[in-house]
């Protein structure tokens, strides 16, 4: 195998250089007549040899150009690769952005994104840059993309293919084929969405990952949509923040306590006098903006907490102690 | 033969690489490829076999193996392959790669490295291959502002090899600590900053998230040793430890999440969307704050004393509304 490989490869450069130094297309018989292992293989080999070529070619990213070879008898095509196409541009960076570019390449910690990371980093090496081990000060984050689909979900919003995938929502159970013309993805708080359009819908939704419980079958070619000008992934993922908080509650809470609340609470007074009759409490103002979540986290709080106002919150949370009172003796 | 694929990438990237390099050992130029000596031997005997059209032999492009060949400090030359001076372009894959790292750590960065990151961005850009799609990606790093000070100085303590008093807040517990702890690593995952840390009022190795810290402090005594391994956050960060409990809970069909959220061991679907999920607590008092914010959506099945628990802080609480406050007016709803 050790063999082929090297025969194959060595057989692929001489292609690219041969192909980078000509200075028009060259034919495909030209190529074969300068090329001693196609020139050795029978027409019908030279074929296949030659059309897989081109494909390692194009995935190894070289723009493979095909045109007339003459431009005046539109009779017989050729292939060159354009060198300003072809080498990376001149790079000017600077020290501090050269050590940038060094932390980044320690961001992802998934298999795929680390690998083509550091295909890149190769690349800006073989153009003189050097990276040394030297760390900056600064916190080093990372993204992690452990959602099995992460990876083909990413690769068709680079190159904007429509995918279906069978989806779980959020608290159902049900799983139905969802269609996407994905925009791009989106992470917060360590979790992965992709937005795009919705094509059962004809609207923009935005999917979690880890809700996608079939692989993401491409529908359609690649580049057979646009993202509309104008998209603003930032504000499309507001929706995914919690609500904000546009009403105020009054609460009762221990001193010393609840101190999870009272950093996002203004205190109001301390020293009240609790239900308990004991004096030791404070009386914050916590804003919040969705009731169904800040009864949970009330409640949570427990005996250290105490509601007084508004009513409708002081009876949701009296609701819920009640029923958690009954579920064991 | 994906093989030949990564080897010409690799040959088209070190043939530029050599070129910009007079004297660069085989092991320098092994591990800045991030392959064996071996494999750069292999790819230089490939390289060996290339050159201008014809390959008559003052064609070929000409390897020194004389050098490097028993020896992995021997300088890797070449010659005669100016034609290949500069690297390809970055693939789209690449660049995306690349320019959704640079806005994680943008997002992970104070004010000042903004600048920085925008220039490497921008230059980034113009070196990607023509027609690539840049990502549309979204990167948001949860971080306040009080957070870069905490960083900041833990920072400090761990390059002038101090230790740090921090003011921690439990949120299981619902108390803050003052804790001496010495620093090991900061650290980035799941959406939040870490300081790992021997702490020394558990006498244990521990993560403290930098949204908890209320207070942080670099105390003039030195960090003291201790045999520990880098953790490896590859498994997450939850690690189970000898004192554990197990613990089983049902949740409804809406807080399903908590077993996609929480490290579970076995789950088992009860029907209609319900599951029922076994896990390993290491603070009881997490389990019952847990279970007292989602309730009733999640009840815990078993230990018999938990789920006791639950119902008797549930009924200490409700005996605190049995009397309408100064200031609470009760809409007579129970």
């Amino acid at each position: 195998m050790a063999g082929l490989t090297a025969a194959k490869s060595e057989r692929l450069l001489n292609l690219v250089i041969l192909l980078l130094v000509a200075r028009n297309y060259t034919t495909k018989e030209q190529i074969r007549a300068l090329m001693e292992p196609y020139r050795a293989s029978s027409d019908e080999a030279f074929d296949r040899m030659f059309e897989r070529d081109k494909d390692d070619l194009r995935a190894l990213g070289i723009p493979l150009e095909v045109g007339y070879v003459d431009k005046f008898f539109e009779d017989e095509q050729g292939y060159r690769i354009k060198r300003d196409a072809f080498e990376l541009p001149a790079l000017d960076f600077t020290a501090d952005e050269v050590a940038v570019l060094g932390l980044a390449a320690r961001v992802w910690r998934h298999a795929g994104l680390a690998a083509a990371t550091s295909d890149a980093l190769v690349k800006l090496k073989a153009a003189g840059l050097s990276f040394d081990r030297e760390q900056l000060d600064h916190v080093q984050p990372t993204l992690t993309a452990e959602e099995p689909s992460f990876e083909a979900m990413w690769q068709a919003t680079l190159d904007r293919t429509p995918v279906e995938f069978d989806y779980s929502r959020v608290g159902q159970t049900d799983v139905t084929t969802r269609h996407l013309q994905p925009w791009g993805v989106v992470t917060a708080q360590g979790r992965w969405y992709v937005a795009g359009l919705d094509t059962d819908r004809s609207e923009p939704r935005m999917f979690r990952l880890s809700r996608i419980l079939s692989e993401v079958r491409p529908t359609g070619e690649p580049g057979s949509y646009a993202v509309p000008p104008g998209t603003d992934l930032r504000a499309l993922t507001q929706a995914l923040a919690p609500q904000q908080p546009d009403r105020t509650a009054v609460v009762l809470a221990r001193a010393g306590a609840a101190i999870g609340l009272r950093r996002r609470s203004e205190v109001r007074a301390t020293g009240v006098t609790g239900p308990d009759g004991q004096p030791g409490w404070d009386e914050l103002d916590v804003p919040y903006g969705s009731q169904t979540d800040v009864v949970g986290e009330l409640v949570g709080y427990a005996d250290s907490v105490v509601v007084e106002s508004p009513p409708e919150l002081r009876a949701a949370v009296r609701e819920r102690l009640t029923l958690v009172a009954a579920g064991a003796p | 033969m994906s093989g030949a694929r990564e080897q010409v990438a690799r040959l088209l990237a070190l043939v530029p690489y050599l070129q910009q390099r007079t004297d660069v050992s085989l092991s320098t130029v092994a591990a800045d490829f991030g392959v064996e000596p071996e494999q750069i031997r292999k790819d230089l005997g490939v390289l060996w076999m290339c050159g201008l059209p014809g390959l008559t032999p003052d064609k070929m492009i000409d390897v020194d193996f004389e050098a490097i060949e028993d020896d992995p400090d021997g300088v890797v030359r070449i010659d005669n392959a100016d034609y290949l001076g500069r690297p390809v372009r970055l693939g789209s894959t690449e660049a995306s790669a690349l320019i959704v790292a640079l806005r994680a750590l943008r997002e992970g960065s104070p004010e000042s490295s903004y600048d920085v990151i925008d220039r490497c961005l921008v230059k980034l850009e113009d070196a990607a291959a023509a027609g690539t799609a840049l990502p549309e990606v979204e990167v948001r790093l949860p971080r306040s502002a009080e957070s870069y000070q905490h960083a900041a100085l833990l920072e400090q303590a761990l390059s002038t090899d101090r230790q740090a008093r921090i003011d921690y807040y439990v949120p299981s517990r619902d108390e803050t600590t003052q804790r001496v702890v010495d620093p090991l690593e900061l650290l980035s995952a799941e959406g939040h900053d870490y300081l790992d840390a021997w702490c020394h009022l558990a006498g244990a190795r521990r993560l403290f998230r930098l949204d908890r810290m209320q207070a942080v402090e670099v105390v003039d005594e030195p960090r003291q040793e201790h045999d520990l391994s880098p953790r490896d956050l590859a498994e997450g960060l939850f690690e189970p430890g000898p004192d554990d409990l197990e613990a089983v809970l049902r949740l409804e069909r809406h807080a399903r999440w908590v077993a996609d959220y929480y490290p579970v061991d076995e789950v088992e679907e009860l029907g209609d969307g319900r599951l029922e999920a076994r896990l390993r607590v290491g603070d009881p008092q997490w389990l019952v704050r847990l279970v007292l914010r989602l309730a009733p959506a999640v009840e815990i099945v078993r230990p018999l004393d938990l789920r006791a628990a639950v119902a008797a802080r549930a009924r200490a609480t409700l005996a605190l509304y049995s009397q309408p406050t100064a200031n609470a007016q009760d809409s007579g709803v129970a």
